[in-house]
């Protein structure tokens, strides 16, 4: 691949983290909470995009990054106060950047008209910050750096006599000159290049050696140049130093050496200019005595003399360092990380293996084999964790793009929205994040499309005109759950029956509870909205979200207050990869329970068993009633429960936290396992979440406790088990 | 011999394009990631320019040129400014600050060996 083309890819991957860092730092600004600190990253994240757009000539990402980074530079300054209508623009702006980002990488061509308003809003604020500035100061960018060739450029052709002229130049440079290393000898040597030079030293201002400043400039010089250049590049070779030194540039019509008054012919045999520059630079350390020829000077101070003005800067330097360090990272793809995740399951399940083997040759626990087992399994276990959490991604980047989805949705509708998100840096499995963003973005649009009510609708409510969107990510019981939740008037219910029984969904007199109708809302060709609004009917419902987060090994509930608002559920499985679990046995087979869900067990006694209705159980733990579950007749192992003091019961908590205690044979073991897909290779079955190869090489099946527990609630039945509407 | 040049640039982009401009035109190349990184890898070497980028985080291109002059060792290596800004209140700050001259982003890779020559015995 082609050097710039790969550099090309870097600078959109950088884009992309420039724009994250730019976007989470805006809405620490939109929370008022923003120091110095992150308007700087939002200012560099901005100015690193136009930066890297100029050397790719994308030219509309250039002027719009100028716009905003204008903009930004304003508040960074203190001229413009980062106060609500001033951060909705910048937001807007950084949603168009991330356009734009986008549209410059894919080639695809860009409207002006779609970035324009943006860009003119910006303007507006900059314009009203500081009166009328000048907007046009960039790409007026007058600055040549010295395209210098030597002198000979006509070539082959038609050879055009080039036109010489001779420069008379006046150099006196100032002290300031040498003090930021710039050198009069390499300025010299720029302007040889351009052509011939007869080049005089004035050396008539240089003191009595008594009076010499150390850091003083006291040699002033005559240029005589005859070059094809015109005055613009001549003057440009005294670009970085015009300010430190009187610089005079002529262009007499005769070609005269000028009358100089002490002149000598500048060449190498003479003593004055090397030197000089030399003795320049050897006395500017301000601690030089300055007795001694200045050419010895230099060896003869160097070791007396400490230089005490080097030990400052030192500490500074010290201090800065005590900021922690930014983390380095590597890239990698994806495809590497997945194949060593692969191989450390393998890892895993051999060392389970090989323990097993161990474990049966009757060697004791205190033999050097067991004991390094046993650091072999540790080992095992750390290996995996660290790959584990290379495919770790936080789910951040994904909740800062729900954060434009509703910004735009709440210009589109009209409503205000204040979009609050909590446990950003939760980690889930990269594949988890990315298959999130689908169904996310489904239910954040609706949540302020359906779920917030209209501003003036809300002050009658009694409620504060802007609605609150609340996207929140936590780890509980070894999966993550995301929750999408808003302030608004909650589920009309009484509308979703009414709407259901005229799609036929459901017979007209049936009885259900608040829970069935809310999950009404996952019903294909379910919406409740009467006329399809343009934000949420595109063309995908509820259900198709519920079947994303399933074919994610994930569980979608609803649970909504009337006039307080809905909150929408998502649980999924951290990865696809391992699990701690307890080994259970439950009618000659072997079952894994997630470890996490576990809160304890116990052996049941036949006194705190009852019988409730039919077929329902539950037990007596500790003045508490837990529904008992017969995990063996629940699975279908066997018809007939079993006599509960005969086994063991594993109390356990599902997600909402409500308990139950599962009734199983026997527990064998714990230990850690690795998840392979059932779905995958099988399909989805109820109440089983994964499948697992166990030491010996049998299949185990893991349980998924809650589905689990759900099933055997009959008021938590889904819909669509209860309809057989489902798909 | 071999000419060293430090890049000090917060982007991977402009590190990227600065290496493969200087190393393309025979220089020996150290980068360095912000102000204070690029202070820590100047201690351990010696190059003859040090290219810096202004807007950094930790610590920016006024600090890096503050620093680099401050100090007996450092103070005669030339500092050139890597600077979008083409307005003269920039460079002059810069200047002030003790910087020996500046390359206006983007630059052409020729724009960029002429400066580092400009500067650079």
């Amino acid at each position: 691949m082609d050097v710039m083309d790969t550099i090309r890819q870097t600078f959109f991957q950088e884009c992309s983290e420039q724009l994250t860092e730019m976007e989470s730092g805006l809405l620490v600004m939109s929370e008022g909470e923003a120091d110095s600190d992150t308007i700087n990253a939002v200012f560099r994240a901005v100015h690193s995009i136009k930066g890297g757009a100029g050397a790719f000539k994308l030219e509309a990402l250039v002027q719009f990054a100028h716009k905003f980074e204008t903009a930004l530079d304003h508040i960074r300054s203190g001229k413009l106060a980062a106060g609500g209508d001033v951060m909705k623009v910048l937001l807007r702006a950084a949603d168009i950047l991330s356009d734009l980002v986008d549209a410059s990488r894919d080639d695809v061509a860009i409207e002006p008209d779609t970035w324009q308003a943006s860009a003119d809003e910006l303007l507006a604020l900059t314009a009203s910050a500081d009166g009328a500035e000048d907007e046009d100061d960039f790409g007026s960018i007058d600055f040549q750096p010295a395209l210098i060739d030597f002198g000979d450029t006509p070539s082959d052709g038609i050879a055009i006599e080039p036109l010489t002229s001779t420069f008379n130049i006046g150099f006196r440079p100032k002290p300031e000159l040498y003090g930021n290393a710039n050198e009069t000898i390499l300025v010299l040597r720029e302007l040889s290049r351009m052509g011939t030079t007869q080049i005089a030293c004035d050396t008539s201002d240089i003191p009595s050696l008594d009076d010499i400043d150390p850091a003083g400039a006291y040699i002033s010089w005559t240029i005589a140049l005859d070059t094809t250049e015109n005055a613009d590049a001549v003057a440009s070779v005294f670009e970085f130093v015009d300010t430190d030194a009187d610089i005079s540039i002529e262009q007499p019509s005769s070609f005269s050496l000028p009358d100089l008054p002490e002149p000598f012919k500048f060449s190498a045999s003479t003593d004055a200019p090397v030197e000089v520059a030399e003795v320049i630079e050897s006395v500017e350390a301000p601690s030089a005595v300055v007795e001694a020829a200045p050419v010895i000077r230099e060896e003869a101070t160097a070791p007396v003399v400490p230089f005490p003005a080097a030990a400052p800067p030192q500490q500074t330097a010290a201090k800065t360092d005590a900021k922690p360090a930014a983390l380095a990272t590597i890239r990698v793809e994806f495809d590497r990380v997945d194949r060593l995740i692969n191989l450390v399951g393998e890892l895993v399940i051999n060392q389970a293996m090989l323990s097993q083997r161990v474990a049966e040759s009757n060697i004791s626990n205190s033999s050097p084999i067991a004991v390094g087992l046993e650091e072999l399994e540790q080992l095992t276990r750390e290996i995996q964790e660290g790959v584990m959490g290379i495919s770790a991604q936080p789910v951040k980047p994904l909740f800062q793009r729900m954060g434009r989805i509703v910004r735009e949705v709440s210009d589109a509708t009209g409503k205000e929205v204040r979009f609050k998100t909590e446990g950003d840096a939760t980690e889930v499995d990269k594949t988890v994040v990315e298959r999130l963003a689908d169904p996310l973005t489904h239910m954040i649009r609706n949540a302020v499309d359906h779920g917030l009510e209209t501003p003036e609708a809300r002050v009658a409510a009694g409620k504060p005109a802007e609605g609150v969107v609340r996207l929140t990510a936590a780890h509980r019981s070894g999966r993550i759950v995301i929750e999408v939740s808003d302030d608004g008037a909650g589920i009309n219910r009484a509308k979703v029956r009414e709407s259901a029984i005229k799609k036929g969904l459901i017979p007209a007199d049936v009885q259900l509870t608040d829970s069935e109708i809310d999950n009404l809302l996952f019903l294909p060709g379910f919406s409740t909205a009467n006329s399809i609004s343009n934000i949420s009917g595109r063309g995908v419902g509820m259900d198709v979200v519920k079947r994303s987060i399933q074919a994610l090994g994930g569980r979608i509930s609803i649970t909504s207050r009337p006039g307080k608002g809905s909150t929408f559920s998502l649980s999924l499985p951290l990865t696809l990869a391992v699990l701690d679990g307890m080994v259970v046995c439950v009618n000659g087979q072997t079952l894994v329970l997630p470890l996490t869900a576990i809160v304890e067990t116990l052996k049941p006694k036949e006194q705190d068993v009852h019988c409730l209705g039919a077929d329902g159980r539950v037990m007596a733990i500790r003045s508490t009633f837990v529904p008992l579950i017969d995990v063996g007749v629940k699975l279908g192992f066997r018809r007939t429960t079993l006599n509960p003091s005969a086994g063991v019961a594993i109390l356990i908590e599902t997600e909402n936290g409500s308990r139950s205690a599962l009734l199983v044979d026997s527990i064998q073991d714990q230990r850690q396992v690795v998840i392979k897909s059932l779905e995958t290779n099988y399909g989805n079955v109820s109440g089983i979440a994964a499948a697992t190869i166990l030491g010996d090489g049998r299949v185990a099946l893991i349980l998924d406790v809650d589905s689990l527990v759900k099933a055997s609630d009959v008021d938590q039945l889904a819909p669509e088990l209860r309809y057989g509407t489902g798909g | 011999m071999t000419k060293t040049v430090l890049t000090i640039d917060d982007s991977r982009t402009m590190r990227d394009m600065l290496r493969m401009a200087l190393t393309d035109a025979g220089f020996n190349v150290l980068q360095a990631e912000d102000g204070v990184h690029g202070m820590e890898v100047l201690s351990g070497s010696n190059p003859d320019v040090i290219v810096t980028d202004i807007n950094m985080p930790r610590m920016d291109g006024f600090g890096v040129i503050e620093a680099v002059r401050k100090e007996q060792r450092y103070r005669n290596i030339p500092v050139l400014v890597l600077t979008t800004e083409s307005d003269q209140a920039k460079k002059l700050r810069a200047k002030a600050a003790g910087a020996t001259g500046w390359i206006v982003k983007p630059f052409e890779p020729e724009k960029l060996v002429a400066a580092i020559r400009r500067v650079s015995a």
